[in-house]
């Protein structure tokens, strides 16, 4: 499933990510890889963007780019 | 000796410029607490045990392989500068993501320490961290400091003489996974077996740039007949990486390796004793402030209070000031004799110079709020609530960092949208950012809201300026990304930093180095422009018109000489260069209902905003005292302009081309002049539109 369908409070493992290079780089550089444990902590409103922990930090993105990650509900 | 030069890497928010302060004792630079405060290298200098010690500040960045103009300038000055020492800098409470930062600076293959800062707030998070342990693998000295408490700060400063003077490098114990191990292993043997050597490269660091498919090493190795031999081995090396990591991305494979490595780091270094039952203060925080619903209210909220705490609060030191200023005018002009040098002193100078200082206690509010919106870390979350809004117009939840910079002045804000990584995301940013009224052009509005609405109701007009002039500019970003930039969207990735109380001592340094500069801007720029103006304003002497004034004045009754007085100013201001300017110019504003003294102030306004005042000041109150204060400047504004063109000249002044400084760092983050021609017609065209429109609505 997408990281795009999770709601709050929901956990979930990295399964691949389908961006472009670019943003690959930047969210390995904050930890976000393949195999990377995450939990869903806020959503704004319409899920136009999504606020998401892994190893500790808080990081942002956009429902879009979330669309682009392949996640496995834990 | 010769100094050592340190430069200071790290990601965002882990205290890079608070340690540089903590580390000299000074405290020149601006430290915040959203990504990006370092927009540009900062460079400082300090004695320590008799040497002297040149730091460079990069800026923060969480990898040195990205595309973002930070990045690129971090690795640029990384790869190719002349310095001594790196000190990485670390978040201790994020090791695991900040050691993949420092994974990439490891292989610049330089002399590095490590400072793995906030050491105070991990040991109250619980968090133990084996310092030793991580000297053993990574192979460079380590150093636990708090910027805050000043505590290991002295420690780090003796490593890094320790590390200077040390002519050898450690090496490493970093083990990659145990494929990506065997495939070294091989090409490093084979290197071996050749008995070839680069620089001072070791074999394994140059199997794993080949293996990493680092552009330079390539390079080099281009033209060796070793390279047929080699390729081979690469390519059979890569499939088997390729296989392992089931992708063909080389980037990906090289983030998943560090990513495996820091992971191990940090098991085999930290010990956190977190119960996890409890939510961490920042989530918690985050739970209403972020909140679907509660988030966007509160933001308006906190920015609506801003507002009308500068203003309010703001009034009462002003009267203090607008008292001082017209007692030092009186008290100065009873000292001078010489009419001419009074005039200029007096008239020209301090009233120029007053007007300016007035609203100096207005601009420390707005500072001292938009500081605490960035050392709390809620800056980021403004952006996270505001992309969705931000997108629909064609911008970046992160160009609201810029823009709400642009309230207070343009000129860091035009720096701060750096951070933007696309091209086009930040040109545009850029073209609005003076959409956003700067602190600057806040004693214009207050000066006209002032004199043209009760003193109740110009916070909430004050308030409507500033809110209609942003939305303005999201309409305009939208049309720029429709009709001129068009093109993919930046991502938008950004980190949370955790929410800090704000440090009184930061707060103060920023809106201290601000008012400063906005004193000093008061005290030459707008000083020299003042006398030019006042110059303009009283020249070419007019001895005809005068004694033709002088005779009808002696021949009539008493309260006829005073108008006839004014009448008389009126006509020699009419009739200097100032006057003549204005006029020439007039037509084109006579659409917009202004006058040509309106017309002389808007373009003494695009030397700096903070000039509009005081050329009105030296253009209206001609008829006064020399004690003329703001009061009786909108007083005579009032009595002299209309309240359309007023407001048509509130809206010019709202769009029109920010000061002469701004235009600069515009035309440089821009990336060249014909930029600063294009802002230009752009501004100034629809400035002209929309003030046209406003004045005839009213009229």
């Amino acid at each position: 499933m997408k990281l795009s369908e999770l709601h709050k409070g929901d956990r979930a493992m990295i399964k691949k990510i389908d961006s472009s290079e670019d943003l690959k780089i930047r969210l390995a550089s904050f930890g976000v890889v393949r195999g990377s444990e995450l939990s869903v902590e806020a959503c704004s409103m319409g899920k136009k963007t999504m606020e998401i922990m892994v190893d500790d930090t808080l990081i942002g993105l956009r429902g879009e780019e979330a669309k682009e990650i392949e996640v496995e509900k834990l | 000796m010769d100094a050592i030069k340190i430069v200071l890497a790290g990601q965002p928010n882990v205290g890079k410029s608070m340690l540089i302060n903590a580390m000299s004792g000074s405290n020149g630079l601006k430290v915040g607490n959203f990504s990006g405060v370092t927009v540009e290298k900062t460079e400082l200098c300090f004695e320590h045990h008799c040497h002297m010690f040149e730091m460079v500040d990069l800026p923060g960045t969480y990898s040195i392989s990205g595309f973002s103009q930070e990045e690129k300038v971090a690795h640029k000055y990384l790869l190719n500068e002349e310095y001594d020492v790196i000190i990485n800098v670390l978040d201790s409470t994020h090791l695991k993501r900040n050691l993949l930062l420092t994974l990439e600076l490891l292989k610049l293959n330089k002399k590095m320490v490590l400072a793995l800062n906030m050491a105070d707030e991990a040991k109250k998070e619980n968090i133990e961290i084996d310092v030793r342990q991580i000297e053993k693998i990574i192979g460079v000295p380590v150093v636990l400091v708090s910027a805050n408490t000043k505590e290991g700060v002295e420690e780090l400063l003796e490593k890094v003489h320790e590390v200077a003077d040390n002519q050898e490098r450690i090496k490493s114990n970093i083990t990659y996974s145990d494929v990506m191990e065997e495939e070294i292993l091989e090409i490093e043997t084979f290197l071996t077996q050749k008995g070839f050597a680069l620089r001072d490269l070791s074999n394994r660091e140059i199997a794993l740039r080949l293996l990493f498919e680092d552009k330079d090493i390539y390079k080099e190795l281009h033209d060796e007949p070793l390279m047929m031999e080699l390729q081979p081995i690469i390519l059979k090396a890569l499939q088997h990486l390729y296989t392992h990591h089931d992708t063909k991305n080389v980037q990906e494979i090289k983030a998943n390796e560090y990513h495996a490595i820091a992971r191990g780091i940090h098991l085999e270094t930290v010990r956190c004793q977190r119960n996890k039952g409890k939510k961490s203060l920042t989530k918690r925080i985050d739970e209403v402030l972020i909140n679907k619903y509660l988030g966007i209210p509160i933001f308006l909220f906190l920015m609506w209070g801003l507002f009308q705490l500068t203003f309010t609060l703001g009034a009462i030191p002003m009267d203090w000031i607008d008292g001082a200023i017209g007692a030092f005018g009186d008290w100065v002009g009873s000292t001078i004799s010489n009419e001419f040098m009074r005039n200029v002193i007096v008239d020209g100078i301090i009233a120029g110079v007053g007007a300016v200082l007035l609203f100096l206690p207005n601009i420390i509010i707005l500072y001292i709020g938009i500081a605490l919106l960035e050392t709390t870390g809620y800056m980021s979350r403004v952006a996270f609530l505001l992309d969705g809004f931000f997108h629909k117009f064609g911008l970046h939840g992160k160009s609201f960092i810029p823009l709400v910079t642009g309230f207070g002045c343009s000129v860091p804000a035009y720096m701060a949208a750096r951070t933007l990584k696309s091209e086009k995301d930040r040109l545009i940013t850029l073209f609005i950012i003076g959409f956003m009224s700067c602190g600057a052009r806040l004693p214009i509005y207050v000066l006209f809201t002032g004199a043209f609405f009760g003193a109740d109701s110009a916070g909430n007009i004050l308030f409507i300026i500033y809110i209609s002039g942003a939305m303005l500019g999201l309409v305009m970003a939208k049309v720029l990304r429709v009709v001129v930039f068009k093109g993919e969207d930046e991502p938008f990735v950004m980190e949370m930093p955790k929410y800090r109380f704000p440090s009184f001592t930061l707060v103060w340094h920023t809106v201290y180095n601000n008012a400063k500069s906005y004193v000093k801007k008061a005290g030459t720029f707008i000083l020299g422009a003042s006398v030019l103006i006042w110059v303009l304003a009283t020249y070419p002497n007019q001895p005809l018109l005068e004694q033709e004034y002088q005779t009808k004045i002696e021949q009539s009754a008493k309260e006829d000489a005073i108008t006839l007085e004014n009448e008389l100013k009126m006509k020699k201001l009419e009739q200097s260069y100032l006057g003549k300017i204005g006029k020439a110019s007039e037509p084109l504003f006579a659409p917009l209902g202004f006058d040509w003294k309106m017309t002389v102030a808007l373009e003494a306004g695009l030397a700096a905003k903070e000039v509009v005042v005081s050329t009105l000041g030296v253009l209206y109150a001609i008829g006064d005292n020399v004690d003329e204060n703001s009061n009786a400047l909108s007083h005579e504004l009032k009595k002299n302009i209309s309240f359309a063109s007023a407001m048509a000249f509130i809206v010019f002044v709202m769009i029109y081309l920010p000061c002469l400084a701004a235009s600069m760092v515009f035309a440089k983050e821009a990336g060249g002049y014909k930029y600063l021609v294009y802002l230009f017609i752009f501004t100034t065209v629809t400035a002209w539109v929309f003030s046209f429109i406003t004045y005839r609505i009213l009229l």
